[in-house]
């Protein structure tokens, strides 16, 4: 009962205390730069140019605060040792001489190459079959739905879908197993296959982020204008060349933002690993290997924080090129 | 190069007819423009002719041949359509080589096509560049330059100039009859709902309403003989005036005593079993002239618009409402008299026209032979 009441009067505070800021500030603006008397006009000008920056205030320092202030603090992190001793750059030289780290990195590298790419890839053809048929709605709601589903949950899913028994442990219940036995295969473990093992748990991902690249890119093809396609048409193209050279070429921008909002994505990874193998058999990634130094075992936030700082070096230019693209997309 | 013809075409979606038993020829090298109101079928006609729509019944007939069937690649046609329709990443010269890279030409071929058509267009200029980087006139240029290049038999234009501004307009007009010109051999149907254009641009017209053709002739033809009220209002700007009466003298001229009280006598013949019938006499307003003997109509000019070369008289008046008038012929009959007369606002005007001008339509049809 008390929780519900802090959690109430929490969101009562916030809600209006926004408000009250956003009004009370405006006010206090006006009162100071008056919109009459002799000056009105420079008033007017002035207070436009500051109004922007008042009501913004509030969400910039927040996010100085949550975004800005952690990552010079885990960079200060980063060159101490396990007693909070200064040690400088030897945190990032262990990295480098890492095999489990160099693993992860391999491993991270695989995901950005064959994660964005399937995935995009599976999402255009699923948006221009799904265009033009009757129940093409109903299709990309189906596609879409693994969105809805957390990481973890997905996980949970496929690893039912994976699952391996050993002998004396009972009937073989993963949908993988079974179907490879109706085909006269042998039961496999297949989260323990050596780098096929990666291969599996990106498909996980890849089922998951199709629909986000089906419904984007679906969006931008119902965007293309339908007489360029008429023409095309007339001038004798085949429906898989107006696909190729008339409709992708129109939404290339698309592309390339749904592909680099994948790839950010696809470099943050930790959950279906987590859930799945722990990184154990080779499936280590970065995520997950800052996870282990940070909290488990003995844990050492010096090293932890060296591999964030190494993620986020990879997320940084991916991110920049992403939004320009967006930006590009919105003129 | 070819000759086209339509026999018996229906269309419907579902279960909306759009158009109902159409037929027509259209002659090797003639400029055919297919005019009417919106939603009248004209574009639906032009992209079933095009290959875009289906044929929902008859045929369909490119030099003897049945092509409903025939897609649009292979029936030797090209199409400019309204929003020039160019693709937008590609280049001016990519544009115009399209179709003929589709067909897998030799680029030499493909080449000297492409820089020809460009000359002829004065293009060659901007080969390089990207549609966005044209004005509207110069895009709507690459459009006709990529039909120009595919050689084709039939050209077809769905409303080309609409989207340019009025000085462009009148340009670009010019330029689609020099290009006709050029190319006698060449058939071209073009689709538009401005009647300027049709009148300045067509061998024939072909006037479509309520889901079929209404008349096919001549722009002056038209003019002149229209069959219907509304082909009579549809021609011509402002719209004819049609005004309620009834046939009260038959013979070599006809008599008509107009509900408002004046008499006109028509150079039409009628014979005496037309007498009493209820009719519309037609007056196009710029027949109408000023006089002080018998009028046909008297009354007085509640707005007048003078525009310089001419002036507009607006004169209340109960007219007969037909399809394809406007909403000031439906009040008011209108006078194009020619001068500045800005002086009559107010004052009591009296109309008549020279028989041989006249048009009487009875039940929407004209009873000119």
């Amino acid at each position: 009962m008390n929780q519900l009441f802090f959690a109430v009067s929490t969101i009562i505070v916030g809600v209006f205390g926004c408000v009250a800021y956003f009004y009370f500030s405006n006010i206090v603006l006006d009162r100071v730069f008056p919109a009459r008397g002799p000056n009105a006009g420079r008033n007017i000008n002035r207070s436009t140019a500051i109004r922007p920056w008042l009501f913004v205030l509030p969400a910039l320092l927040v996010l100085g605060l949550y975004l800005v202030y952690p990552v010079f603090s885990t960079f200060f992190l980063s060159m101490r040792d396990t007693s909070g001793d200064f040690v400088g750059a030897q945190n990032y030289v262990w990295l480098a001489g890492d095999e489990k780290f160099r693993e992860s990195l391999g491993n991270n590298l695989l995901w950005l190459v064959i994660v964005p790419a399937a995935s995009t890839f599976f999402g255009l053809v699923a948006a221009g079959l799904t265009d033009r048929i009757k129940w093409g709605s109903l299709a990309q709601s189906l596609i879409f739905m693994p969105m809805a589903i957390s990481f973890v949950g997905a996980s949970v899913i496929w690893k039912f879908i994976y699952d391996y028994r050993g002998e004396n442990q009972g009937e073989q219940i993963g949908l993988l197993n079974a179907l490879v036995q109706a085909m006269g295969g042998d039961a496999q473990a297949w989260i323990t296959l050596p780098f096929w093992n990666n291969i599996f748990l990106m498909v996980i991902l890849i089922w998951i982020q199709t629909g986000f690249a089906m419904v984007i890119l679906s969006a931008a093809l119902k965007g293309i204008s339908e007489e360029t396609i008429e023409a095309a048409y007339l001038d004798g193209a085949t429906p898989l060349q107006i696909f190729f050279k008339i409709k992708i070429p129109q939404i290339w921008g698309t592309i390339a933002v749904v592909w680099t909002t994948i790839t950010v994505t696809v470099l943050k990874v930790f959950d279906i690993v987590f859930a799945m193998t722990n990184g154990q058999w080779g499936t280590q990634v970065l995520a997950n290997l800052m996870y282990d130094w940070m909290f488990r075992g003995s844990p050492d936030f010096g090293r932890g924080s060296a591999i964030v700082m190494v993620i986020m070096l990879l997320v940084t230019p991916v991110m920049v090129w992403n939004i320009s693209n967006a930006h590009k997309e919105n003129r | 190069m070819a000759d086209l013809k339509l026999t018996d075409v229906d269309k419907t979606y579902g279960k909306v007819n759009v158009l109902r038993d159409i037929d027509l020829t259209i002659k090797t090298g003639e400029l055919i423009v297919f005019v009417g109101p919106s939603g009248c079928g004209k574009s639906t006609l032009l992209r079933m002719i095009a290959g875009l729509e289906k044929i929902t019944a008859g045929t369909l007939e490119i030099d003897g041949e049945v092509v409903n069937d025939v897609p649009p690649s292979q029936r030797g046609i090209a199409m400019v359509f309204q929003s020039y329709a160019l693709y937008p990443h590609m280049t001016v010269r990519d544009n115009m080589a399209f179709a003929l890279n589709i067909a897998k030409k030799p680029k030499a071929e493909i080449n000297a096509a492409v820089e020809k058509a460009a000359k002829a267009l004065q293009l060659d200029p901007y080969l390089d560049r990207l549609p966005k980087a044209l004005s509207g006139g110069q895009r709507q240029r690459v459009a006709i330059g990529r039909a120009i290049v595919r050689d084709p038999k039939v050209y077809l234009f769905d409303e080309p100039l609409s989207n340019l501004d009025a000085a462009l307009r009148v340009a670009t007009r010019i330029e689609i009859s020099q290009l006709k010109e050029a190319m006698p051999d060449s058939t071209m149907i073009y689709v538009t709902h401005d009647q300027v254009e049709a009148m300045t641009l067509a061998d024939r017209i072909v006037v479509l309403a309520n889901k079929g053709i209404a008349q096919v002739g001549s722009p002056l033809e038209l003019y002149e003989r229209p069959r219907t009220e509304f082909v009579a209002q549809f021609i011509g700007s402002p719209a004819m005036n049609l005004l309620p009466g009834k046939i009260t003298g038959t013979g070599a001229q006809t008599e008509v005593t107009l509900d408002a009280g004046g008499v006109a006598r028509a150079d039409i013949p009628t014979t005496s079993d037309d007498m009493g019938k209820l009719v519309n006499l037609g007056i196009r307003p710029e027949d109408f002239v000023q006089t002080d003997g018998d009028a046909i109509f008297t009354g007085a000019a509640e707005i007048v618009e003078a525009l310089g070369e001419v002036t507009l008289l607006y004169l209340p008046a109960k007219m007969s409402v037909g399809e394809g008038a406007d909403s000031a012929n439906q009040t008011h009959l209108i006078a194009k008299v020619p001068g500045i007369h800005d002086d009559l606002k107010g004052k009591t005007v009296k109309l008549t026209a020279d028989p041989s001008k006249l048009q009487i339509f009875h039940d929407g049809v004209t009873m000119q032979s």
